[in-house]
């Protein structure tokens, strides 16, 4: 049993992960607060006019953090329910489950800004794109995701089945990636590249990202309050959880 | 800063409804989502708090 000797394990466990989460949540949930206001600072006021899109281009400083978030969310959220089946972990499937409502959240957000900003530049405010229809799926496996969860009585037994539908619904984050370039979309393609220099004004760039950043520490923080709930929840007769309040 | 006037920044030339609709219930959703998540903290704690006075006692 040397591997339990090792420190990599130690966060593995839900009585010592709940107070290492706790202190963490101010720090992102403060990251989250500092860099949104310098990003809705220079999304509403510093950036100019598009000379193509007028002002409605402005949505794009929370539509694409969004996007870029749902499916990075599922990504993260998949990966914690792979190893929580892998290895019977019981804190990475609380992981998992606290990461799915965020990451519902997130899908929302992006379609919901992207039906207004397409209203305006396309004359639709929805389209059986390919990837506003991906986009959507992703909403209906973070929900039927949570409802699976929710069904089963058996806590353990939840994690296994609701991680096979997080592993087998991963395979839809890369279809919506590549939709716009699979398939003839109405969708704009990516602004931002890591092989070409980005097709957009740099102050533009530079208040897009820092929303990335915004919403990356917000789902975090979020993440971390809700494993914290869902902790108590499921250890709340465990000897620890019953010495919380005394300490 | 891009704009001349108040009214001018309200009315995003012409595109207040898209990008307010856009962008408020963006700050709604989050916030709902914050209380939620403060409330649920601390209705789990306060159970917990309860069950280990009974404990004690």
């Amino acid at each position: 049993m040397g591997f339990t000797n090792l420190n990599i394990w130690k966060y593995s466990s839900p009585q010592t992960f709940y107070p290492l989460a706790g202190r963490m949540v101010p720090w992102f949930m403060g990251v989250a607060v500092v860099l949104g206001l310098i990003g809705l600072y220079i999304a509403l006021f510093a950036a100019p006019t598009d000379f193509q899109q007028g002002d409605a281009y402005r949505i794009i400083f929370i539509h694409v953090p969004a996007a870029w978030m749902s499916m990075f969310t599922y990504l993260v959220m998949a990966f914690w329910a792979g190893i929580g089946l892998a290895f019977n972990t019981r804190l990475s499937s609380m992981m998992a489950h606290a990461l799915a409502p965020t990451g519902a959240l997130m899908t929302f957000i992006a379609l919901w800004t992207g039906a207004f900003w397409g209203r305006p530049t396309w004359g639709a405010w929805w389209v059986w794109d390919a990837r506003l229809t991906s986009e959507l799926i992703l909403l209906f496996l973070y929900m039927g995701y949570l409802s699976l969860v929710a069904a089963i009585d058996d806590p353990r037994r939840a994690d296994k089945a609701s991680a096979v539908l997080a592993l087998v619904g991963a395979i839809n984050v890369p279809i919506i990636y590549f939709s716009v370039k699979w398939w003839n979309t109405l969708h704009q393609g990516s602004s931002v590249s890591i092989t070409r220099a980005p097709s957009m004004a740099s102050i533009m760039l530079t208040g897009m990202l820092v929303m990335v950043f915004a919403f990356w520490a917000y789902s975090i923080a979020a993440a971390l309050m809700r494993v914290r709930c869902e902790i108590l929840e499921r250890e709340r007769d465990a000897a620890w959880t019953r010495e919380l309040k005394k300490s | 800063m891009q704009w001349g006037s108040v009214s001018e920044f309200f009315a995003m030339g012409g595109y207040a409804l898209y990008v307010w609709g856009a962008y408020v219930v963006t700050a709604v959703v989050i916030g709902a989502e914050v209380v939620a998540l403060v409330r649920r903290g601390r209705t789990l704690r306060a159970l917990v708090g309860r069950s280990s006075h009974a404990q004690s006692d």
